[in-house]
């Protein structure tokens, strides 16, 4: 098995920046990603579609100078005498001298009742149908969750033919006209998503949620409610809808970095997080992570992050000042959103007592409850007595909600195994031909 | 020019964009739920969309269920419900 | 005050102040963490008679086998009483489980090889015979201790119960040499009787009393596959190496095949034993291997996916007996811990014979194999 210098994992705008980076500064570089094409979730784009010049630019350039490896689902990471073997499902575990981890986050949703419904989708799901598959989510959509990411996704759908019944941000604020990323310096691009909302007469209802969906088989419409400021429900009326896109924020992916041991931080959400250093190096030497297993920041900070990991992870070349004072301002910018868009505590009376909380064990509220009441003081022993986290998706739909009901801080999971893998397949992993 | 075929979903045709995954041609044709729960007997279909949930998993001609958010759709696949 | 105050809320400490509350003892169960997060959290489940040599822990065993069926009447937790297979590969291994099935004097079946299917139809072909243990069981450890705190407190006892977790002994209490309560991270809690419950970590608990108790780590990895919807196996399967692989001393790592479905459509893989002191870092060969026999016994498994592993550290004791009893050397001390694998299997029988103990009767069974001193000093 020969060695690269660089393995990474993850093909966004952290991966491949660091990639491309590491490659032109003369390291032998492999990329792995999951998905068909690279774009990780802020550049996903159809089969035949440009991404985003820069990103494409980027892309071109790699494929010449690194080996690109797509369609790859990485389900282990492990050291091994000074250097790391990647595993991915259906072929040899390949050797690196130096990992970067750049595996991106998903959505963060919150249960409430009906969440289960065919038709309710996270925000990023109704996102990636439209950009990667060229699918409207629906004909009558609700946009709800908090962050300022609802806003992109209500604007494509509304742009590419669906009625936006309305978009429900359940933070308080002063309405888009003091949105953060205002006041932030995003202008332009908020004011576009603005404008492009008025322009489909889109509402855009801040302190307001989703508190439940409705229908037999598939949602035929919404209660939305006016919050207080703690988030619990005020007044609520029926919107008739048959698609909902919901999230409230975002979880970072740290299952491989885990894996390897890499020491752990809690981000300004409390969020766990890689814990790196100036460098992107994480706690374990010859493993750095970027983007948002660091922290969820969005891609202009993942690419930098993915730039300063590659030329540190090549040795040798100084990380330019410059570089860093951007991603310290960009960090401000995210720690930012994250205090202007804080997940409130009322959100728990949203539940009734059979609403899911786990959607793979179908763990109702009520179970949760019983297993608090027999000693199961955090989110782990919830999970050991009531089983909420422990189906296929292994916690990644439900953790942070058991975490947040347990009353106790969010800890980092450790799942050994990142994607499921026949057991064919792991009594004898595929050999080198 | 885009490559279009179709695929079948329990017996009905469903057509495909070339490089779709078969969930999203499946929520494309207005199919909303391709698998019930094993407890409460709950239809799911797409809910997170990347292959985090693992609600869509659907069986392609004839194996072991597969996310289909992931699985990429291809000409004559014989789609099925879990 | 309490009269008893259990340290460890584990399986084998819910067990020991169930029966004490059930014998009208006063009691309070301290753990540092949650209910069952420790030992009981990363356990199987097993209720097997089937794996242990006659002898005391067989006596424990049965015993405690007929406790679990009377504890499961309560409800509020799974027990399944599927039944074991235990299988041989050669013609002298199913000898041998036949000899030792017939040693034991405990319900079994004989099984030859082309009866097998008709126990399990999954099974690979070509095993030269079984044996079947209807008696083994097993349970849902977390929940089966968390019900029994629960019903100590609630119903069943004459005495009371009362459970504080996150809390920490971090010394003992002592008038003289006798110990009278502990020292915690909450403050002193006086008691008549303090019950070192601590699991693997039960030798640690000891240190802090003064005495010398054994009790080692041996790491054990699980491996857990997605829900099937129909179930595949049926019993508890596993070959005959494992009952070797308890047995033995060594340090190094041993694997054999375990492998059983459970309620939730899953089907657990076990196990390997190895001492590596308390490292959770996640051993792929091991899990390779695990795969790898689990799909010899079961060719059907090849296709089916692990969703997950989770590791545990089993209390090993060097002569794999349990500590159970009064420690002479540190009067109002008791030990219940150092079960090994088995700690889930055996904690009724454990719980029970210490409250007859600690009421002050006679208890059922003799003790005197299970005392804390049978191991002389600590060498140094």
């Amino acid at each position: 098995m020969s060695a690269y210098d660089l393995a990474v994992v993850g093909g966004g705008p952290a991966g491949v920046a660091g990639a491309l980076t590491a490659a032109l500064l003369g390291l032998r570089v492999v990329l792995l990603d999951g998905n068909a094409r690279l774009g990780g979730q802020y550049h996903r784009h159809a089969l035949g579609e440009r991404p985003k010049a820069r990103f494409a630019r980027q892309c071109e350039v790699l494929s010449a100078r690194a080996e690109v490896r797509t369609r790859r689902q990485i389900w282990a990471v492990a050291a091994e005498d000074g250097a790391f073997t990647v595993h991915a499902k259906g072929e040899p575990p390949l050797l690196a001298r130096r990992l970067l981890i750049a595996t991106g986050a998903h959505d963060r949703p919150l249960p409430f009742p009906g969440w289960d419904l065919p038709g309710v989708l996270t925000a990023g799901g109704a996102q990636a149908l439209l950009k990667g598959d060229g699918v409207v989510a629906g004909r009558r959509v609700a946009v709800a969750g908090t962050g300022p990411f609802l806003l992109p996704v209500a604007a494509g759908l509304a742009r590419a033919g669906a009625h936006v019944v309305g978009v429900y941000e359940a933070s308080s604020g002063l309405g888009l006209a003091g949105h953060p990323i205002l006041a932030l310096g995003k202008a332009g691009e908020a004011a576009g998503y603005a404008l492009r909302l008025a322009r489909h007469r889109v509402p855009y209802l801040t302190g307001h949620a989703v508190i439940a969906a409705h229908g037999g088989q598939e949602v035929t419409g919404v209660t939305v409610a006016r919050l207080g400021r703690d988030w619990r429900a005020r007044s609520a009326k029926r919107v008739a809808c048959d698609t909902l896109a919901v999230g409230y924020g975002f979880v970072p992916q740290l299952d491989l970095a885990v894996q390897l041991g890499c020491a752990t931080a809690s981000d300004a959400d409390g969020s766990p997080v890689v814990a790196v250093d100036a460098r992107q190096r994480t706690s374990v030497p010859g493993v750095w992570a970027a983007g948002e297993p660091t922290g969820v920041g969005g891609s202009e900070l993942a690419e930098l992050e993915g730039r300063i990991a590659g030329l540190a992870a090549a040795g040798g070349a100084d990380v330019p000042a410059v570089l860093l004072r951007r991603r310290a301002r960009l960090r401000a910018f995210a720690a930012a959103l994250h205090r202007a868009y804080p997940v409130r505590p009322g959100w728990t009376g949203w539940l009734r007592e059979d609403t899911l909380v786990c959607r793979c064990e179908e763990v109702p509220l009520a179970r949760v409850r019983e297993a608090q009441r027999l000693g199961a003081a955090d989110a782990r022993s919830i999970k050991l007595l009531a089983r909420p986290g422990m189906g296929w998706c292994q916690g990644r739909m439900c953790g942070y909600a058991v975490s947040c009901l347990s009353g106790q801080p969010q800890q980092a999971p450790r799942r050994p195994i990142a994607q499921p893998i026949t057991l064919g397949e792991l009594a004898s992993p595929q050999k080198d031909s | 020019m885009t490559e279009r075929f179709e695929i079948v979903f329990e017996g009905r045709a469903v057509p495909v964009v070339a490089g779709q995954s078969l969930g999203a041609a499946l929520h494309a044709a207005g199919i909303r739920s391709w698998r019930t729960t094993r407890f409460g007997g709950r239809p799911r279909g797409l809910f997170c969309g990347i292959g985090v949930c693992f609600d869509c998993l659907v069986s392609v001609n004839g194996a072991a269920p597969e996310r289909a958010c992931l699985t990429e759709a291809a000409p004559g696949d014989e789609v099925s419900a879990t | 005050m309490s009269d008893v105050i259990v340290i460890g809320a584990g399986v084998v400490g819910a067990a020991c102040a169930y029966y004490a509350a059930r014998a009208g003892l006063d009691v309070t169960v301290v753990d540092r963490g949650p209910v069952a997060g420790g030992t009981t959290g990363a356990g199987e489940g097993n209720i097997l008679v089937s794996d242990k040599e006659p002898g005391p822990e067989l006596d424990l065993a049965l015993l405690s086998n007929r406790l679990w069926r009377e504890l499961a009447g309560h409800g509020g937790f799974e027990f399944e009483a599927k039944g074991g297979l235990v299988v041989a590969a050669t013609a002298d291994a199913y000898r041998q489980l036949t000899d030792l099935a017939a040693a034991q004097g405990v319900e079994h079946t004989a099984v030859p090889g082309e009866a097998l299917p008709g126990y399990e139809p999954e099974l690979a072909p070509g095993l030269a015979g079984g044996v079947h243990y209807p008696e083994d069981a097993q349970v849902q450890p977390m929940l089966a201790a968390a019900r029994l705190l629960d019903h100590g407190a609630r119903a069943h006892g004459r005495g009371t119960l009362r459970l504080r977790t996150g809390v920490t002994v971090t010394g003992f209490l002592r008038s003289g040499e006798r110990v009278t309560g502990v020292r915690t991270s909450a403050g002193d809690i006086l008691g008549g009787a303090v019950v070192n419950a601590g699991g693997t970590w039960g030798g640690d608990l000891a240190r802090l009393a003064g005495v010398h108790l054994p009790v080692l780590p041996r790491r054990g990895f699980i491996l857990v596959t997605e829900p099937l919807p129909k179930p595949l196996i049926r019993h508890k399967v596993y070959t005959a190496a494992y009952a070797e692989g308890v047995a033995s001393d060594s340090a190094d790592l041993a694997t054999a095949a375990v492998v059983e479905g459970t309620p939730a459509g899953t089907v657990l893989i076990g196990a390997s034993r190895e001492r590596v002191g308390f490292d959770r870092t996640t051993s792929l060969p091991v899990l390779s291997r695990l795969a790898a026999q689990a799909v010899e016994l079961f060719p059907a498994l090849a296709g089916v996916r692990a969703i997950r592993s989770y590791c545990g550290f089993r209390p090993y004791c060097p002569d794999h007996l349990p500590v159970i009893g009064p420690d002479p050397r540190a009067p109002g001390l008791y030990h219940a811990c150092g079960h090994e694998g088995a700690g889930i299997g055996l904690a009724p029988a454990t719980g029970y014979l210490l409250a007859q103990r600690l009421a002050g009767e006679r208890p059922e069974m003799d003790l005197r194999p299970f005392r804390p001193d049978r191991f002389g000093e600590e060498e140094r």
